[in-house]
């Protein structure tokens, strides 16, 4: 079903070619040809990818602090020593919390706002760069407004004067782990930025459904609304959905910039993974060998979680409607 | 849902999100009493238009270097990673290497393993070739980005072959069908890769934060995530500082943005 119809136009049978002059040399040469395409890219990926997944894993084996080219073998003993750090342990577990929040959060907001955008006939346009342009702001300067004027713990800060408005008392934020008021922000400072960027992949998704399912539908007596949404529309967006969680499911695992610039890396709470690798590797320790085995478990983790999302969700493939 | 419904609901959303704006122009031109007083100002009573020339003549942050160095970053990085993963995509898609498949998978992978991971042994190569507090450190390390191969090969896969067979007839090789057939019937696909790679470069804060230690160094990103740890918060000059950090890319972004929704929905990702 998902091959059918994604690009809509059919492509006339393309007519008999006369046959190509007969190639020869480097000039047709399929061999040469891939390898002068690909060439500047795979070197620069062995360089800078490769060999610093490689060099990692190897140094997670070693004894190496402030050293890149240690010689005190020291076999699982960073890995053992991660895995009972409880600042990478805790991280692990903020991050899971994170990310069971906000991917369904901007799966379901995204697909909502493409729900209402698709639907309107006059400022269509209008309305799509509203939603889509918090994509231009970067974390950095999205999370400075959320903590210095937004999400202020003072009380000229705007949730602070709002609340206010109702009696409420000053809250602070971001600066006390309980009540846990920070995963608000930290939610939402995502939220805004990323929701219209999955929003276009969903209104792209919904410009491609035939209409002819729903008057089918609707000749079969479905009532519009909640019924065809149920039956139609969701079934036809899996493939578009799945994509959507994949890629929010990765984009979740790279949190760090937020995290640094509201919470900050000081604190004992809210830290991300990735934050506790920097810490432990850049930071004053200096101690790449744990570093580097923290990355290590990070990343086969995030290879099991995408796998097994992808064996329940299907790694794209659309599902036959009954 | 009536359309008058409709229409209620998106504004009230359209408002909600455009609120973040809204402080960034308002705190950026008022003065730092109004900011914190007592009263919520909806807007300055005195536009200060001299916060612009404080930012930029603020001792402690060298704002317009910042803002020099996110610029060059983000342009020679995406006119690298255009060329680079363009023919890259373009050779995984269409030459028939009998390796290629291999290739792809090979280069799949690295999708799996987030960039931002393997940022600790990254950082060590590059502090180690002497790339810190360079240009090159900032930008060559990010050129080689799996996704971007990625999405340009699924797009040339649907590239009309038509084109390329007429190329063919015509005596144009692999190389040369590529530059004169492929690449300027592309434009659109390839104005939206640029945009996102520029939005993404300019705004980078991680690997800039580890590469640039410097000051002189720092792209706009980590100039701004310094005015929040510095000693005296001035509100008025982050939100400015906040607000010229941003510009560049609005422009950018209302500009280009009809080619980025179109290149977005011609991946093929929606199905």
């Amino acid at each position: 079903m998902s091959t059918t119809t994604t690009r809509g136009v059919a492509r006339p049978a393309p007519a008999k070619a006369s046959p190509a002059r007969p190639r020869r040399g480097l000039r047709g040469n399929p061999t040469f040809n891939f390898w002068l395409f690909t060439g500047p890219f795979l070197i620069g990926l062995v360089i800078f990818v490769f060999v610093p997944i490689g060099w990692s894993i190897w140094l997670s084996f070693f004894e190496a602090r402030f050293t890149v080219t240690p010689s005190h073998f020291i076999g699982f003993d960073n890995y053992k020593q991660m895995l009972t750090n409880s600042d990478f342990t805790g991280s692990l577990l903020t991050f899971t919390v994170f990310a069971a929040f906000i991917v369904p959060t901007t799966w379901a907001l995204s697909l909502g706002l493409a729900l209402l955008v698709h639907r309107l006939r006059f400022m269509r346009a209008f309305f799509r760069s509203v939603f889509f342009i918090p994509t231009a702001c970067s974390y950095v300067a999205a999370a400075l407004i959320w903590k210095m004027s937004i999400f202020n713990g003072v009380r000229f800060g705007l949730a602070n004067t709002i609340i206010g408005w109702f009696g409420v008392e000053n809250i602070a934020w971001v600066s006390n782990p309980s009540p846990p008021w920070y995963w608000l922000v930290i939610l939402t400072v995502r939220l805004w930025l990323q929701s219209g960027f999955y929003m276009i992949l969903f209104i792209a998704a919904l410009q491609n459904i035939p209409a002819e399912l729903y008057e089918a539908a609707s000749i079969d007596g479905a009532k519009p609304g909640w019924q065809t949404f149920r039956f139609i529309t969701l079934p036809q967006l899996r493939a578009t959905s799945t994509a959507v969680i994949l890629l929010l499911l990765i984009a979740a695992y790279q949190a760090f910039d937020e995290f640094f610039n509201i919470i900050g890396n000081k604190a004992t709470w809210g830290q991300t993974p990735l934050m506790v690798l920097y810490k432990t590797a850049i930071g004053s320790g200096q101690d790449y060998g744990a570093g580097s085995a923290g990355a290590v478990i990070l990343t086969v983790l995030i290879c099991l979680v995408t796998l097994l999302q992808g064996k329940i969700m299907g790694f794209g493939r659309g599902e036959e409607t009954k | 849902m009536g359309n008058t419904g409709l229409y209620v609901c998106v504004s009230i959303a359209a408002v909600l999100f455009l609120i973040p704006f809204y402080l960034i122009v308002r705190n950026a031109l008022s003065t730092d009493q109004e900011i914190t007083g007592e009263n919520w100002k909806f807007f300055p009573s005195h536009v200060q238009w001299g916060n612009v020339s404080e930012l930029f003549n603020d001792p402690l942050v060298d704002f317009s270097r910042s803002l020099w160095n996110s610029f060059v970053v983000a342009v020679l990085m995406t006119a690298g990673i255009l060329l680079v993963c363009s023919l890259a995509g373009y050779g995984l898609a269409r030459i028939p290497y009998k390796h290629a498949n291999k290739v792809f998978y090979a280069v799949l992978a690295t999708l799996m393993v987030p960039t931002s991971v393997t940022f600790v042994p990254s950082f060590v190569l590059v502090s180690s070739l002497g790339w810190i507090d360079t240009y090159r450190g900032l930008i060559i390390p990010g050129l080689f980005s799996g996704f971007t191969c990625f999405l340009f090969r699924q797009y040339f896969l649907g590239f009309p072959k038509e084109l390329e067979e007429a190329a063919r007839v015509d005596g144009l090789g692999y190389w040369g069908a590529y530059w004169r057939i492929v690449v300027p019937n592309s434009l659109n696909f390839f104005a939206a890769m640029a945009t996102i790679t520029f939005i993404s470069g300019w705004n980078a804060f991680l690997w800039p934060l580890v590469i640039g230690q410097d000051p002189s160094s720092w792209t706009v990103q980590v100039a701004l995530s310094s005015y929040m740890t510095n000693q005296t918060v001035n509100y008025h000059l982050i939100f400015m500082a906040t607000a010229f950090s941003i510009l560049p890319l609005v422009f950018v972004f209302l500009f280009l943005q009809r080619w980025l929704v179109q290149g977005i929905a011609q991946t093929g990702i929606k199905g």
